[in-house]
């Protein structure tokens, strides 16, 4: 069996703002991105404008339980159910299945600090160690650090309470997340999903992570596809959610679909040269002869090498339009390739397109695509 | 090939042709069983780092395979790799590195560790702050690090080292994550897009900051003297769960592919039953509602009444609230038959896996079905009042088991449950 699917639902937070509006509008003009190159220097970032918790997360004992990450999450889950209609429907919401793609939580910078400070003259480092972790670490911390949380949380906070699955590791845990919705739904092993991810970039820990493996772009931003100067990515804090329903369901319910979602696809290739692209546009061909309009957004990270990969699987497709999400509003790891499809759903729901084609290569592995259709 | 075999819902049906175990007992199913069916623990003194100051200093540990230090991916690799090749070279499906299915893995949140923050930090002059950790790694002279704590890393190089196809997946569902593996890798079989699967729960976790943030929710046992006797699932006297490492393997495969190339059958992953709990973020639901559905829908998924099943493969951690919520649970599903169907805990004797608890225990259950032995629950000397179940106390029994539930339950109100069967037609197939 393999039925028709459809975005009903798109939920978008990020330095840009919130909303499919606010996105779309940007991605139609090219809008400058919002980035902080100060805070973190030397590593730009884009930075989360505030949002107004109250809006989705109404109780403050809640929003006081998460993370920046899991917050933003929980945020445009709650965009992406209002948008869809859905946030209401107790009974959806009772068997609405979750996919969510997440990281880890956020380490307590000052107390790693201090331990790591007195860990060097410690004479017995061992028990120092389990002194000031029993007693700084925060309890709490734990359950907030869990990456399984970020869907725990959409239960409590908005009632869905059907099954979630947390899916990890970094780009293409995104592009999995959205595949596996996206086939449940075709297959009619659901009827309708909810599916995305965040991603907080304003936190040292990861971009520690990112710098150990040289990923980050030092400096002021440059666009993605401009950083000879100096690749690497600059992360930026986004959250993305979708709603994929079943094109009959949708119908049956009088839902709008922003557009139908035709194809995901992923592979892991072995990284050598020219291995992104080969991969790349063997994930763009099984969407068979693509017409004319068709935009294309990618969520490559802007690493060395790879991103020119990207760049000339895509210009093979001869897309009528190139958009990287990264210079909207940056490369948001986990969340890159939701957030990624989430735009292109926005841009063919206003008319933007005919069409879309979203690719993405995972900083350090992974490759993903998605086609996208008018609806 | 004709696709003959079609479940009630007309879908393929999920064979398990390879079956890989390692826990604190041993390493691989002949040790684990001989360990868990003479009702012996695993659970012993952590001597992998000082417990001083520690209110919990006991763990179900795999200390057997480095002879160095480690970090905790690097273990969970590592049992994951020892229990995929038993699953692999058990089923004979697949030439060496060349596993011609997917691979689905349950893996254990992964960050940078103290030895390696340690290292960067012994640059910095001063202060230790984050800022001092990024310039020692922006020198790019700790590379090797970037891999080994990426969330994706274990499973890409499981899925190297065994040449699955596709992407590899890495989930987490907390506590029930093994048993999730094992329903993504069901549910591709049934969508036709693999015939076979790789699926992984792995868990080498135990590290003292890992311990300490269990203990600091009071969700460990204290009971550190004698360590072997501190799990004690659905006793009176059960006082939290001991953390446990291990994997579990299970290569699942189209059963008419199975049949095809003359695979002996091991049993049948027959249904999968899932559930969220919107109520708190580490307690269940007051009235179980979401672990009844799971299981429900588990029996439901497979086409099975509750009276079909023989025997309950326990999630049965050892704290208060979840044996309680299980036992209530199970009344609700099984209802008076509760006070007869067995009902054990591997975790008993091999602490909670954590991660790879539902891929560790579905394993157990299929030796469970192959051998007609029971696993006890040890330690079983003070039965709860409240909780009035048969829970193989203490030595095993010998039992014709056909039908199995597992159940697994986790932290983020996440609930799966499985129903494993024995092979169709071939009541004597071995595990």
């Amino acid at each position: 069996m393999s039925r028709d699917v459809v975005i009903t639902g798109i939920g978008l937070a990020s330095s840009l703002g919130e909303g499919v509006e606010a996105h779309a509008a940007a991605l139609a003009v090219g809008a400058p991105p919002v980035v902080d190159a100060a805070t973190f220097a030397p590593y730009p970032v884009h930075r989360l404008k505030p949002l107004e918790l109250d809006r989705q997360i109404p109780k403050k004992s809640d929003q006081r339980q998460m993370e920046p990450w899991q917050r933003l999450g929980v945020y445009a889950a709650g965009l992406a159910l209002d948008d869809a209609g859905l946030k209401e429907d107790s009974e959806a919401k009772a068997t609405l299945q979750v996919v969510v793609a997440a990281g880890g939580g956020e380490r307590d910078h000052a107390v790693d600090s201090a331990i790591l400070s007195g860990l060097r003259g410690a004479n017995q480092p061992g028990s120092f160690l389990n002194e000031r972790l029993m007693g700084d670490l925060r309890p709490t911390l734990f359950l907030a650090q869990l990456s399984n949380l970020l869907a725990g949380n959409i239960a409590i906070v908005h009632g869905v309470t059907g099954a979630s699955r947390t899916f990890m590791g970094e780009e293409q845990a995104g592009v999995d997340a959205v595949r596996i919705a996206h086939a449940r739904v075709a297959a009619g092993q659901a009827e309708v999903m909810l599916v995305g991810g965040a991603y907080n970039a304003e936190r040292r820990d990861m971009l520690l992570l990112l710098e150990l493996g040289g990923f980050l772009r030092h400096g002021d931003f440059a666009p993605v596809f401009a950083r000879r100067d100096g690749p690497g990515a600059v992360t930026g804090s986004a959250g993305a959610f979708l709603v994929l329903e079943s094109a009959e369901r949708a119908a049956r319910r009088g839902a709008r679909a922003h557009a139908a979602l035709g194809g995901v696809v992923a592979a892991r290739s072995r990284r050598a040269p020219g291995s992104v692209e080969t991969t790349l546009r063997g994930l763009l061909g099984g969407f068979g002869l693509l017409g004319r309009d068709v935009l294309a957004v990618t969520a490559a990270s802007g690493a060395a090498a790879i991103t020119d990969e990207e760049a000339a699987a895509i210009a093979a497709t001869g897309p009528s339009r190139r958009v990287a999400t990264g210079d909207l509003v940056g490369h948001a790891l986990e969340a890159a390739f939701p957030v990624s499809v989430a735009l292109a759903a926005a841009a063919l729901s206003t008319g933007q397109a005919g069409q879309a084609i979203v690719t993405g290569a995972g900083h350090w592995r992974g490759e993903g695509a998605a086609h996208l259709m008018k609806a | 090939m004709s696709a003959r075999h079609r479940d009630a819902r007309g879908r393929p049906v999920v064979a398990v042709t390879g079956l890989g175990i390692v826990t604190s007992l041993g390493q691989g199913k002949q040790a684990n069983w001989e360990a868990l069916s003479a009702g012996r623990s695993g659970i012993h003194a952590i001597e992998r780092f000082p417990t001083e100051g520690l209110r919990t200093t006991i763990a179900g540990t795999v200390d057997t395979l480095f002879d160095g230090p480690f970090a905790a991916p690097e273990l969970s690799e590592k049992l994951a790799t020892l229990a995929a090749q038993e699953a692999i070279d058990q089923s004979g499906l697949a030439a060496p590195g060349d596993f011609p299915g997917e691979l689905f893995m349950a893996v254990p949140p992964v960050e940078m560790e103290w030895p390696q923050k340690q290292e960067l930090a012994a640059t910095i002059e001063g202060e230790v702050d984050y800022d001092g950790l990024l310039r020692a790694a922006a020198s790019q002279r700790y590379r090797a690090m970037h891999e080994m704590f990426l969330f994706g890393a274990v499973a890409d190089h499981i899925a190297e080292r065994f040449g699955t196809k596709g992407s590899p997946i890495s989930l987490s569902t907390a506590c029930s994550s093994g048993a999730t593996a094992i329903q993504m890798g069901v549910e591709a079989i049934r969508r036709g897009e693999t015939q076979a699967a790789l699926c992984i729960g792995t868990d080498g976790s135990v590290h003292a900051e890992a311990l300490i943030r269990f203990s600091l929710l009071s969700a460990l046992s204290t009971r550190n003297d004698p360590p072997e006797a501190a799990a004690r699932p659905f006793s009176k006297d059960r006082d939290g769960f001991v953390m446990g490492e291990g994997a579990g393997a299970l290569v699942l495969e189209d059963y008419d592919h199975a049949l095809a190339r003359g695979a002996t059958i091991l049993g049948v992953v027959a249904g999968c039953g899932e559930r969220g709990d919107g109520f708190h973020r580490t307690r269940s639901s007051p009235d179980g509602k979401p672990a009844i559905l799971a299981m429900q829908d588990a029996l439901e998924d497979a086409g099975l009444k509750p009276d079909d099943v023989d025997y309950i493969n326990a999630h049965g951690t050892s704290t208060p609230e979840n044996d309680k919520m299980e036992a209530m649970s199970c009344a609700a599903v099984f209802g008076e038959r509760m006070a007869r169907l067995p009902i054990s805990s591997n975790k008993s004797m091999i602490g909670h896996t954590l991660t790879a608890a539902g891929a560790v225990e579905a394993v157990i259950s299929f030796m469970t079905i192959a051998n007609g032995v029971i696993p006890p629950t040890i330690n079983h000397a003070n039965p709860d009042p409240a909780i009035m179940l048969d829970v193989v106390p203490n030595t095993a029994r010998q039992a014709q088991v056909r039908t199995v539930i597992s159940n697994s339950f986790g932290f983020g109100g996440q609930n799966t449950c499985l129903v494993l069967t024995a092979a169709p037609f071939v009541p004597e197939s071995r595990a």
